[in-house]
């Protein structure tokens, strides 16, 4: 019955999205207000509906109703209850039912947060957004249902895929779809503004919180993602440009340079084209990414099963929102005029250069990624690409723009003096080329990729530094204390993500540069040594786990004769699917990650064992939680909040003028 | 070009390519021992343990070797197909237990009906490494003298048995 009323709640769902994308964006047009009322109350009857849905299927894991296809396929009466919980995003189905849901939440808060927008802004973007709905809905409800039942029930389900039965896991989903769909918002926007034809600066500022938050979640996302790879694969790699991490990996550099685009259009009203532009390249590269996991067209390890038809529905669904939204660009934005002048050394055009390079960045992910699909449709032959040409491309494109990244804070909008900044910087320069040079020769292990690591990652420090000296200069107060307190949030957002780039590239480094790893057969009682730290084997034992069975090691770990810690790697025969897993045991730490995985079990209780000591690690994932923190700092900025009140007695000047209706 | 028609350019192109990529399938990768010699093997049988299935058995015909295993979900979806196949009667379908518990095989077996003459078993996967599989279901098509003519990964349906495996299983038998 519960499943009934999820699956009855979905249908009529898809009845008010039909509503809500079509009446409000006729009354904006037409200029008619009941017509366009109708799009908040829709909206949130849209997530009320979807609630309702998406808590049926939740029910029916909990009430472990094996009469629901899918509940039987993806759980298991063994499986705990947090995991039977998330298992509803544990395979196609229900994952696109939470796609749906977290849709309909952004739609909500649109609504909540959308008061001091015209009514046909409002309108209209909640339009759009009902419209990409009906289509999951409508994807859902034709050919992915997750209500759908098994009739005779299962007497037991076939149990998550124990890859999935993590706590990583668990939130990885949530998070990383919370960054995807959150770019519909800054679609919505932008397509909005298309309609109405006024692209102006307030349209830039309204986009910006709503962008910065998704790209926030989908920076976490990816993180727990990498973090989760690491520790559950057990092989050590925390990225392996798999065409799913690329899928998530190209919405996250679009919607970087979407930030920063959007930040030039809100404070100078330039790029007004191009911003419009990336907010559909985020979104729609969010739906390439949906369509590449779930089509079969690319193998991957991630890759949900595949049905011919559902592939071909989300191509359709791709065509008919991404096409129809590039057709309203082509047609609309030749009428947006430029933005204002500006010279080659201004801040325009270091935000500019980054802008390219993060999407030629972009454009080489998706050419690796799709690259076998072209050949193999061309018919010349079959191919994988792999890090080596990710690792080739990626790292000349983005040292350059992290040079800029240092230098674009300090420098002055439209025009700026080119030998001034030089003097400004050459210290910052000076410290970070003289230490990235000696730090590596110091710990014993020169190579030029460590030393350009550190360079970067100092330099982005130093010029932070820098920068915050010259803002603090600027503002008034008395004492250090008070005049820090009055830098703006979104600036120590800013300098904040700069630094978490700069912490994750000293991770990266560090790993790549220092890492040592070794694969040994260890015999009970047996040591081995690894980056100074001497690792005894104590044997195995078996354990049973809820749905499990391991076999789990004690290594005894210590450094220059002290006892430094136990580690217990397992390896899990998960019973219902018949499944071994590698659960490798990992001693964290802030500058190095000690990492022991159980390989075969050998004669005479003896193992196969893979020990590694992995330097700097953490800072890989820690870089990605500052850069989050520093958006979420940014978006807290007062100046949001004040926004919403003082929005039309309060436009400088200069916006003004950039303001006029495009159409 | 209008430099704003560029991107739907762009997106045109790309999706004419994935829905070429659609009827296309990544994971058919040309096996390297089509058109060598079956790797020999001798296992057990699986509903008379003290038997053994040797491919020398089957020199002179053509024959499909199916691995397969109760716990797959793919074998399922194309065991009717498999059923069907050995109802008509145009080509044996010899079976090979994949990694597979013996009771459960037998009573997969017994539950929706049993296609193959003989069923061998290969508990360890060994044979699977021999013969390159890396999931089940998988068919091979070998020919009289035992050479692997095809091989189908992935569950067998009624077009592929009709369109690729009984035209080919014909122009074997002439030869």
């Amino acid at each position: 019955m519960i499943p009934e009323i999820g699956h009855f709640a979905l249908i009529l769902a898809l009845c008010v999205a039909v509503v809500q994308s079509s009446l409000p964006i006729y009354g904006a047009a037409v200029g008619n207000s009941a017509l366009m009322a109708v799009a908040k109350p829709a909206a949130r009857g849209q997530f009320l509906l979807v609630l309702i849905a998406f808590c049926s299927l939740g029910y029916a894991f909990a009430d472990k109703d094996f009469s629901v296809l899918y509940v039987a396929a993806t759980s298991n009466s063994q499986l705990p209850l947090h995991y039977r919980l998330a298992a509803i995003w544990g395979a196609h189905e229900g994952s696109l039912l939470l796609w749906t849901f977290i849709l309909t939440i952004w739609m909500f808060a649109v609504t909540l947060f959308s008061t001091h927008l015209p009514d046909t802004m409002r309108s209209r973007i909640l339009g759009v957004m009902g419209l990409v709905s009906m289509g999951f809905l409508l994807f859902m409800l034709t050919v992915s249902n997750p209500f759908e039942r098994l009739i005779p029930a299962a007497a037991d389900g076939r149990d998550l895929n124990p890859l999935l039965q993590d706590p990583g896991m668990v939130m990885h989903p949530p998070m990383l779809y919370m960054g995807y769909v959150g770019f519909s918002v800054a679609f919505a926007f932008a397509i909005a503004a298309l309609l109405g034809g006024n692209l102006d600066a307030a349209w830039a500022r309204w986009s910006r919180p709503w962008t910065t938050v998704a790209w926030c979640f989908l920076t976490i996302g990816i993180a727990l993602g990498s973090g989760w790879a690491y520790y559950e694969l057990g092989w050590g790699g925390w990225w392996f440009w798999d065409p799913v991490e690329n899928a998530s990996f190209m919405p996250w550099l679009a919607g970087t340079a979407l930030i920063h685009s959007l930040a030039v259009t809100d404070k100078r009203g330039g790029f007004k084209v191009w911003t419009v532009l990336l907010a559909i390249m985020a979104f729609s590269l969010s739906l390439l990414g949906t369509f590449l996991v779930r089509s079969g067209v690319l193998t991957s390890v991630h890759a949900f099963a595949t049905d011919p038809k559902r592939g071909l529905f989300i191509l359709a669904f791709l065509a008919v929102v991404i096409g129809g939204s590039l057709v309203l660009y082509a047609w609309r934005a030749p009428r947006v005029g430029l933005g204002g002048g500006f010279s080659l050394v201004s801040r325009e055009a270091m935000l500019l250069g980054n802008n390219v390079l993060l999407v030629a960045a972009m454009g080489s992910v998706l050419l690796g990624t799709l690259y076998p699909l072209f050949l193999d449709a061309l018919d010349l032959g079959k191919i994988s690409v792999g890090p080596p040409y990710f690792d080739s491309v990626f790292a000349p494109l983005m040292t350059p723009a992290i040079f800029l990244m240092g230098i674009g804070p300090l420098v002055q909008w439209k025009k700026a003096d080119m030998p001034d900044l030089a003097k400004r910087l050459r210290w910052a320069f000076g410290v970070s080329l003289v230490t990235a040079l000696a730090l590596p020769i110091i710990l014993g292990n020169w190579t030029p990729l460590l030393s350009l690591g550190l360079l970067l990652a100092i330099w982005i420090v130093t010029t932070a530094l820098v920068s915050l000296r010259e803002r603090l200069a600027h503002v008034e107060g008395s004492g250090l204390m008070a005049r820090l307190m009055m830098v703006s949030r979104s600036y120590w957002g800013m300098l904040l993500a700069h630094c978490g780039i700069a912490v994750f590239i000293v991770g990266v480094t560090m790993v790549k540069g220092f890492e040592t790893e070794q694969d040994v057969r260890m015999n009970v009682g047996e040591t081995a040594t690894i980056g100074g730290y001497t690792f005894r084997f104590d044997g195995a034992q078996d354990v049973m786990g809820p749905n499990y069975t391991a076999a789990r090691g004690t290594f005894h770990v210590s450094q220059d004769g002290r006892d430094a810690t136990m580690m217990y790697p397992e390896k899990r025969r998960y019973t219902a699917q018949n499944q071994v897993m590698t659960e490798a045991a990992i001693d964290s730490g802030l500058l190095r990650d000690l990492y022991v995985s159980l390989g075969e079990p050998l004669d005479d209780g003896a193992w196969s064992v893979r020990l590694y000591y992995k330097p700097f690690v953490d800072w890989i994932w820690g870089g990605c939680l500052i850069m989050a923190l520093g958006g979420v700092l940014a978006v807290s900025d007062r100046r949001y909040r004040l926004a919403w009140r003082r929005e039309a007695q309060d436009v400088p000047a200069a916006t003004r003028t950039a303001r006029r209706k495009v159409a | 070009m209008n430099r704003f028609v560029l991107p739907l350019t762009i997106f045109a192109v790309m999706v004419g390519f994935l829905a070429v990529g659609l009827t296309l399938n990544p994971r058919e990768i040309p096996s390297p021992l089509v058109g060598k010699a079956a790797p020999l093997f001798s296992l057990p049988q699986l509903h008379d343990q003290d038997k053994v299935f040797s491919p020398d058995e089957m020199k002179g015909q053509v024959w499909l070797l199916n691995f397969w295993a109760s716990w797959c979900s793919g074998c399922k979806t194309e065991h009717p197909v498999l059923m069907q196949l050995a109802k008509s009667g145009e080509v044996p379908v010899y079976g090979m237990d994949y990694k597979d518990e013996k009771e459960e095989a037998v009573t997969w077996l017994r539950r929706w009906g049993n296609p193959y003459p003989i069923v061998a078993v290969d508990a360890a996967g060994r044979v699977g490494i021999d013969y390159g599989v890396y999931g089940v279901p998988e068919t091979y098509v070998i020919d009289k003298q035992g050479v692997i003519r095809y091989k189908q990964i992935g569950p067998l349906d009624d077009e592929t048995v009709a369109k690729k495996i009984l035209p080919l299983v014909k122009e074997l038998r002439a030869r």
